[in-house]
């Protein structure tokens, strides 16, 4: 039976599942990507190889160059599967590159496509320092007027080391499926007790890391669908009138400022859904079940 | 880890330009990365993988492999997380595919 076009469902490539590879390919415009360092060219993490653990030929992180919406931009994405997106010599290696790479060639912008656990604890002290000189390459990029624009929305979410470098990217984009925190939550379980936090409760998890939690905080800037054409839009169309801010001490105390009421704002509360409405939401259980268009037009209607 | 090298006699295959990977070293999963060889008639692999003792096994994958299709002229390159044989199968076909630049 021939498949009429009006009943077939629109393609769509689910970010949160989809590999590195596919992502790059999917987001970036067709053809464009050219990759740095190609498998074939690099070579599994030593460190691995001596703990007898299989590496792999990138290391877990993807870096190049390629067009989005005709504009040139350098690209980085990590490969969640691989060891949970860990940052280890190599990957890191790569992603400082890349950026330093973005200071020198002042490309419309770096694309970030994160999906990491954070540091990876196998390599110790060398992925310490990786994730420090990725925050160091995140803000010389920045500070050379190059927009670093972090896309989060794989099933590692951006933790650990990973959680503060998305953080310091000029502009983030979520989906709902994606997460952003500091420690993850069975770290805080492990450290802290099940009565601190519930690691195996999914729903809580995301209320207080998901995608949805950070557009209402304002901790990301734009809330997608999770699927990659709406990734890519959403960049392209933060791309379009971006002017990267010049940093200066007034503008760093202000948003000392923001936050240090914001803690204070939030003092106490232990859910999700106490923020929530804190922030003005009557109906805080319905977040969860809202789509994204629904939940973005709920926060243009609460009080600033 | 156990590091395994094979060699099998296979007929010469389409020839691939570049070198392609596929997959991704994750739990149950495995990537492979196949690129021109040497030897129009051979097609050499190596395995590493975080599995022991699977020697035969891998033996016998791969050459139903090299044998069914035209692989000769080949390096293969495996990594693997404990992909089970079924996946490895998949896997190889999908590497070719790519390979050539369509169905074998």
């Amino acid at each position: 039976m021939k498949e009429s076009s009006a009943t077939r469902l629109p393609r769509r490539l689910r970010y949160f599942e989809a590999t590195a590879r596919n992502r790059v390919a999917a987001v970036m415009d067709a053809g464009t990507f050219r990759e740095f360092l190609p498998p074939e060219q690099s070579q599994p993490s030593p460190h691995l190889a001596v703990l007898d653990i299989p590496g792999s030929f990138d290391d877990g992180v993807i870096v190049g160059a390629a067009t989005l919406g005709d504009r040139p931009v350098l690209v980085i994405a990590q490969e969640g599967l691989f060891m949970g997106g860990a940052v280890g010599e190599i990957h890191g290696a790569k992603i400082v590159g890349l950026l330093q790479r973005a200071v020198r060639e002042k490309p419309a912008a770096v694309i970030f496509m994160a999906d990491s656990g954070g540091v990876r604890l196998h390599e110790a002290n060398a992925g310490l320092i990786a994730i420090s000189e990725i925050m160091r390459a995140v803000l010389d990029a920045r500070a050379a007027g190059v927009p670093v624009i972090a896309l989060v929305g794989g099933s590692c979410g951006a933790f650990g080391g990973m959680g503060i470098v998305v953080r310091l990217c000029s502009a983030v984009v979520m989906s709902e499926e994606g997460r952003l925190a500091l420690s993850g939550p069975e770290v805080i379980e492990t450290v802290a007790g099940v009565e601190e936090f519930d690691s195996k409760d999914r729903a809580l998890v995301w209320r207080i890391t998901g995608g949805k939690h950070r557009y209402l905080t304002g901790d990301c800037d734009e809330l997608v669908d999770d699927d990659a054409a709406a990734f890519r839009r959403s960049a392209i169309e933060l791309l379009n009138d971006w002017k990267e801010p010049s940093s200066s001490v007034a503008g760093l105390r202000a948003e000392q400022e923001r936050l240090t009421s914001r803690c204070q704002r939030f003092d106490g509360l232990r859910d999700g859904l106490d923020v929530w409405r804190a922030l003005g939401v009557t109906d805080p259980q319905q977040i969860p079940l809202m789509d994204r268009d629904s939940l973005v037009a709920l926060k243009k209607e609460l009080p600033a | 880890m156990e590091i395994l090298e094979f060699r099998f006699t296979s007929q010469p295959a389409r020839q691939g330009v570049d070198a392609k990977l596929c997959g991704v070293v994750g739990s149950g999963n495995l990537e492979i990365l196949i690129q021109p060889g040497d030897d129009a008639r051979a097609c050499l692999v190596a395995v590493k993988t975080s599995a022991r003792g699977f020697g035969q096994i891998w033996e016998a994958v791969i050459a139903e492999f090299a044998n069914r299709h035209a692989v000769g002229g080949t390096r293969i390159a495996i990594n693997d997380m404990g992909a089970t044989p079924a996946v490895v199968t998949l896997r190889l076909g999908q590497a070719l595919c790519e390979y050539i630049g369509g169905v074998p």
